[in-house]
């Protein structure tokens, strides 16, 4: 495979979880979601009801897609930040360690430049923890982890059992 | 790339519908969005133009159970398949587990079949992948019209290792949740290989 799939254990989505949330706090956010670059939610904080949470992944992930594919145009390596101006709510779009994208919606009780002084302090925590879902997922996988797995017996039956 | 979250115990799954323009990608997809139950599907989003081109892509989430305690999402995608929108195919296909391509079964459309299926292989090998060791199924698709061309005719050029291949009228939904099918079972059976 091109890149490692990701594997998130119940420690590192708390860890995640928690930085989310202080974000949320700190930046007088209305909702944060954090995204997978293949447009699969990972998390998220505050009230996430009245939105379609998957379909918001999806869409921001090929926002973000489309915006490096037009970076590397241009010869950029990557555009960081997006941020669509709306007339109640505001968004605020950012590549964490080149790996997973953070969303962050906000309207007129926060402002662009507090979000982004947020936004930079939680990257560095978010970067971190996800180097390390890397590195444990690439240990993991040379060393073959494979009689825990609870994939291991997976049977025809099971997938049939999907289409009934 | 497929995110298994132990955490929410869920894994997403990402497949992508790719062929010629008009082959029938976003048929599929609508056909298997109006034959699911509400509750295990999101919106069908479609990024079309005003003619209902694909400009972007389509994308259908679908949890249609669990396996061993953990809940199987598949993300489904099409790609837009004009030519011209070749930048935007190679994005679309980032982190996916598993290929679909729907041929277009009538005569004329066997040169754009063929080109498709060229540009799927090159866009692949762009990311590292390589279509032989990709979960992959083949869709004969529009078999109801009087022009097509015989599936062996097609296999011979569309699939030369022989894979198993479905007949589909992606417009009644003959072949499609076979199809959708036979590529989700090897997607599970790569990752009973990995974990
Ligand atoms: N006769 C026939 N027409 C089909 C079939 N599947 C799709 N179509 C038609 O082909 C056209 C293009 O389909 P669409 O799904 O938009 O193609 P896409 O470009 O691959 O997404 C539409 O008018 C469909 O109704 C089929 O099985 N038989
Ligand atoms: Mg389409």
């Amino acid at each position: 495979m091109a890149e490692f799939d990701l594997v998130m254990y119940e420690e590192e989505f708390r860890r995640i979880d928690e930085e989310l949330q202080k974000l949320y706090q700190q930046a007088n956010a209305k909702v944060l979601f954090l995204v997978d670059k293949n447009g699969q939610l990972i998390a998220s904080a505050g009230d996430t009801h009245n939105i379609d949470t998957t379909a918001l992944a999806s869409l921001t992930a090929g926002n973000i897609a489309a915006t490096g594919g037009i970076a590397r145009l241009l010869g950029e390596r990557e555009f960081t930040i997006l941020f669509h101006e709306g007339e109640k709510d505001n968004i605020q779009i950012s590549l964490i360690g080149q790996r997973v994208i953070l969303v962050v919606i906000f309207d007129q009780r926060s402002s662009l430049g507090l979000v982004r002084l947020r936004v930079k302090k939680a990257s560095e925590s978010l970067t971190r923890i996800f180097d390390e879902i890397a590195s444990k997922a690439e240990k993991e996988k040379a060393e073959g982890r494979l009689d825990e797995s609870p994939f291991a017996e997976i049977s025809d039956e099971d997938i049939d059992n999907l289409f009934r | 790339m497929s995110f298994i979250n132990y955490s929410s115990r869920e894994i997403n799954c990402k497949i992508v519908y790719y062929g010629p323009g008009l082959c029938g990608k976003t048929t599929n997809l609508q056909y298997i969005y109006r034959r699911t139950n509400p509750e295990q599907k999101g919106k069908l989003i479609s990024l079309a133009t005003e003619t209902e081109r694909t400009l972007f892509f389509d994308f259908l989430p679908l949890a249609l159970g669990d396996i061993k305690g953990f809940r199987v999402r598949f993300h489904l995608y099409t790609v837009p398949g004009q030519v011209f929108y070749a930048a935007s195919r190679k994005l679309i296909l980032k982190g996916v587990d598993g290929v679909v391509f729907v041929a277009d079964s009538q005569i004329e459309r066997m040169e754009a079949n063929m080109e498709s299926f060229e540009d799927l292989k090159i866009n692949l090998a762009e990311q590292g992948y390589e279509l032989e060791k990709l979960p992959f199924t083949i869709q004969h698709n529009k078999r109801d019209l009087p022009n097509v061309a015989p599936v062996e005719q097609m296999n011979a050029i569309l699939n030369p290792n022989g894979i198993q291949s479905f007949e589909a009228v992606a417009m009644t939904g003959q072949g499609v949740f076979e199809t959708l099918k036979s590529v989700a079972k090897q997607v599970l059976f790569e990752l009973k290989k990995h974990y």
